[in-house]
């Protein structure tokens, strides 16, 4: 079987969450899993050296305290950082998923238009709703280097206050102009206004990748609907698999 | 010997960001019957004591704002610093 030795790392700090679902679904999809907590990073007790895939798990970091995902960020800048840009720069993967999201644009590893940025290039703001928005959202998929073969539409769902994708004028353009753009809020009409567009993210941007392909960074939760019986209309609608598990099989064909 | 100084770094987003919080604020307000509410903004503000000078507070201040405190992409600030 393919992948068996691929590891991967489900970062975990105080305040994350849905790692065992990830756990499962990397499992499911041929990696070879690990939690790493960032104190054993920092004592050196386990090195991202010996992974090939580094996933972000969603959360509240920190009690989503300054802003979401920003003391994750912080603690994985003054431990790890070198060994992070290292890991991108040998083309192995990281995903980030929700928090997870939220970390890497705060650590500037995403959208990193033209290379890692120093200082953030883009934010998850709070949601115009003013609220949680926790609940199954129709995404689109755009054709991208990584997530070739993934059904035009899908649902997943999404579960966060901070997930608006905001950036400035010319960086959204050129996300765009780079194909940055992995997946956008639809509806099965095509409308894109709330509430289908859960949070008011520009462009209705829902996951986007660094111009590599491998840092990738989504709100809506994979790991939350790997199987087919995780999706509400399970009883009604006939899946082989679940939505999400488009994305994990990607990963894994993609790092194979 | 260095003083013991106050620094307030007030964060809040920058003129054209939507703050939704503010929003709802702004609404529950005008429900109160305060009509005359423009706009609310909402914002943190994050009060450090240092063992330093004034000018060393303020580039540590600087530093604390580029490292962690602000995403410049949606947020301006202002620090003020006082000797206590």
């Amino acid at each position: 079987m393919w992948g068996e030795s691929m590891k991967a790392a489900i970062l975990q700090m105080e305040g994350t969450n849905c790692e065992e679902e990830t756990y499962i679904a990397l499992m499911e999809s041929g990696f070879t899993p690990e939690y790493v907590h960032l104190n054993n990073l920092r004592k050196g007790k386990a090195k991202l050296d010996d992974y090939e895939l580094i996933f972000i798990p969603g959360g509240f970091s920190a009690g989503d305290y300054v802003r979401a995902g920003a003391i994750f960020a912080a603690r994985l800048k003054a431990t790890v950082w070198k060994d992070l840009v290292k890991f991108v720069e040998e083309g192995k993967f990281i995903i980030g998923v929700c928090n997870g999201f939220q970390v890497l644009i705060e650590l500037g590893l995403l959208p990193a238009t033209d290379g890692i940025s120093e200082a953030p290039e883009a934010a998850l703001m709070p949601n115009d709703s003013g609220h949680f928005e926790c609940r199954w959202v129709y995404l689109k998929s755009q054709s991208s280097k990584i997530f070739t073969d993934v059904p035009e539409m899908i649902t997943l769902p999404v579960a966060h206050a901070e997930g608006k994708f905001y950036a400035s004028e010319s960086v959204i353009e050129k996300i765009e102009a780079q194909k940055q753009v992995i997946f956008r809020y639809t509806s099965p009409y095509g409308s894109t206004e709330y509430p289908w567009n859960p949070n008011g993210s520009v462009n209705d941007i829902a996951a986007i990748m660094n111009p590599y392909g491998n840092v990738i960074g989504m709100m809506p939760h994979p790991e939350r609907a790997y199987f087919p019986y995780q999706h509400p209309d399970w009883t009604r609608n006939k899946r082989d698999t679940g939505d999400g598990y488009y994305i994990f099989r990607a990963l894994a064909e993609a790092l194979r | 010997m260095p003083c013991m100084l106050r620094v307030d770094i007030l964060v809040k987003f920058k003129e054209g960001v939507d703050d939704p919080e503010g929003k709802s604020i702004k609404h529950a307000l005008e429900l109160l019957g305060f009509e005359k509410v423009k706009t609310v903004k909402v914002g943190k503000m994050y009060t450090i004591y240092l063992n330093c000078d004034k000018e060393e507070g303020y580039e540590i201040a600087e530093s604390m704002v580029r490292k962690l405190l602000v995403n410049p992409v949606i947020h301006e600030y202002e620090i003020r610093v006082e000797e206590v």
